[in-house]
């Protein structure tokens, strides 16, 4: 499981969770579960261009990505967002299938560009990986305060003079950044589930931010290795795992406190 | 033209498309005025894993969508949809667990069925290989749909425009909400099965989110709908056959065609009522100036 071929997978994985948990926690108190959803399909075309054209898949991801989120906020601003996302999520797929159309392999592309390949990831994907996971994370800590901020209150952070179009801009840069890393490995849909499972699931647990970014992290990052290794013994997509993991952290978590708020009442009444 | 409509897989691919453009009008209205875009977005998603099963089992792909769209929509109602807070997550939620199992399926129908062209046909849709078969499950599903929501019409659109003032008038929200999932399922299984799980989004909010900006009735905004989706689908299903002969033999999926009409038609919609609204604006200033002493 810990051969030479499968390192690569495991430091990829490492690094694609960690800023998926950072990213995700905001995705998640923003309530912008469909934006993370649409972009990293937003980009899938990216990749697809670049397979037809012969250029480096990272230089198509980034450059749709970055499409991605500048059409979003101009379709948010002429009609309803949800609608926008939405419509645009379709468009950037189509163009997807076109474009996967004129290749050769077209059935086996649209699976591992959604799905993700987890096997064979050489040295030269793993770079990109590791200096976006790196900036991300920086730029994640230097803004933290006032992202949390305009996230959680967005008038009282209006009132210290955040600028709320400028924090969604960058929050939607980084989600992008996230996306064109992550997506040629863990593939456009796997991206999304990481983003959104393991911090909904933290912030059921708490709801004091460094540690429920830090149960997101721990989530994260033990879905992703659960998740590579049943798919190393099992063959199954690695997928799968991580959806199934999610989904089911996110209920077992669900499950918990609704049963200890059960308890609690009981518990205060017989303390009386 | 002659050659068009007499070739069958456009006849069949007609019919269909037909069917999957005025159930995806009628239900997409509700969906947009209830914010439920994400929502029916998921389900066509979660109802891949259906698509991809149903070549796995052999079973028509058409139950496959319908059974998968059905049973996320009932885990989404489970998880918490009524939230509003908390619908995005629970929606993210059952969404990510569906696209899981269609990784699942789409994996093991290459490695166990060698169909290869199942994630294709699942995820982007082959209109023009659907089986005669399908046409009249199509269909019945269509007159289901539209009799359900003829039955209970003014219920359903007063819970989507109003919740509470529904409640108030004594109409359920419990059973108008799980109503609406039962046809948003049925609309997005016909979608889906028309042009593709992931693509189905297209027809059910584009033509909805466009029409409701030109009407605000509700009637009016289905019809509206109507036209905008009928007509994408048909010029969609026309180009695609044509562009056969445009690009010399490497016809462009019909798919990527309907996607792009739609697309363009919201954003005359968005931008051609912004624009009379501005004149209409205009209009009220110069005439109240004009009231002005």
């Amino acid at each position: 499981m810990f051969s030479s071929f499968m390192i690569n997978t495991w430091i990829a994985g490492t690094a694609i969770a960690l800023v998926a948990a950072l990213v995700g926690y905001f995705v998640v108190i923003r309530h912008s579960a469909f934006a993370a959803h649409a972009l990293p399909l937003g980009a899938f075309p990216g990749a697809a261009a670049a397979n037809l054209l012969g250029v480096n898949p990272f230089v198509g991801l980034l450059v749709f990505v970055g499409m991605g989120v500048l059409l979003l906020r101009q379709l948010a601003r002429i009609g309803r967002r949800d609608v926008g996302t939405g419509l645009l999520l379709v468009l950037f797929l189509g163009v997807g299938a076109l474009f996967l159309s004129m290749t050769s392999e077209y059935a086996p592309e649209v699976f591992s560009l959604l799905f993700g390949e987890m096997l064979g990831v050489s040295d030269a994907d793993l770079w990109p990986i590791l200096v976006i996971s790196a900036l991300v994370t920086v730029v994640m800590i230097t803004i933290f305060r006032p992202l949390l901020l305009d996230s959680s209150f967005p008038d009282l952070a209006a009132l210290q003079g955040i600028s709320a179009a400028r924090m969604d801009l960058i929050f939607l840069s980084l989600l992008a950044l996230v996306t064109a890393s992550a997506l040629p490995v863990v593939g456009a849909f796997l991206v999304f589930t990481l983003l959104v499972g393991p911090p909904a699931a933290a912030q059921s647990l708490s709801i004091h931010p460094l540690r429920s970014l830090l149960l997101a992290v721990i989530f994260a990052e033990s879905s992703i290795w659960s998740a590579i290794a049943l798919s190393y013994w099992t063959n199954w997509p690695i997928g799968f795992f991580v959806g199934m993991l999610g989904a089911g952290l996110f209920t077992l978590v669900r499950s918990y406190r609704h049963w200890s708020q059960r308890q609690r009442p009981v518990v205060q009444v017989s303390g009386l | 033209m002659f050659a068009f409509l007499s070739s069958q897989p456009v006849q069949t691919a007609l019919i269909v498309g037909s069917c999957a453009a005025l159930v995806s009008a009628l239900i997409g209205v509700f969906t947009v005025l209830r914010g439920n875009a994400f929502a029916g977005h998921a389900l066509a998603d979660v109802s891949s894993a259906g698509g991809a099963a149903s070549f796995l089992w052999g079973i028509s792909p058409l139950l496959g969508f319908l059974g998968m769209a059905w049973i996320a929509a009932f885990g989404m109602e489970f998880l918490g949809v009524r939230k509003a807070r908390e619908r995005d997550l629970a929606t993210g939620i059952v969404l990510g667990a569906g696209l899981g199992l269609s990784a699942l399926f789409l994996y093991l129908d290459v490695t166990t069925t060698s169909t290869t062209g199942a994630a294709v046909s699942v995820m982007f849709g082959s209109l023009f290989a659907i089986s005669q078969g399908l046409i009249w499950p199509a269909i019945l599903a269509v007159l289901a749909v539209f009799l359900l929501v003829g039955l209970f019409y003014r219920p359903l659109i007063l819970t989507a425009v109003d919740p509470d003032l529904a409640t108030l008038r004594g109409v359920s929200p419990r059973w108008m909400g799980l109503l609406q999932l039962l046809v948003l399922g049925l609309a997005v299984a016909v979608c889906a099965l028309a042009i593709g799980a992931v693509l189905a989004t297209a027809l059910l909010i584009g033509p909805a989110g466009a029409a409701i900006r030109l009407s605000r009735r509700p009637a009016q905004a289905i019809f509206w709908a109507m036209i905008i989706a009928l007509t994408a689908v048909w010029l969609g299903i026309w180009m695609a056959y044509e562009s056969y002969y445009w690009f010399s033999g490497n016809a462009w999926p019909v798919s990527f065609f309907v996607v792009v009409l739609i697309f363009l038609f919201y954003l005359l919609a968005m931008f051609g009522s912004s624009w009379s609204q501005k004149y209409q604006c205009r209009g009220i200033a110069s005439l109240r100036r004009l009231q002005e002493p």
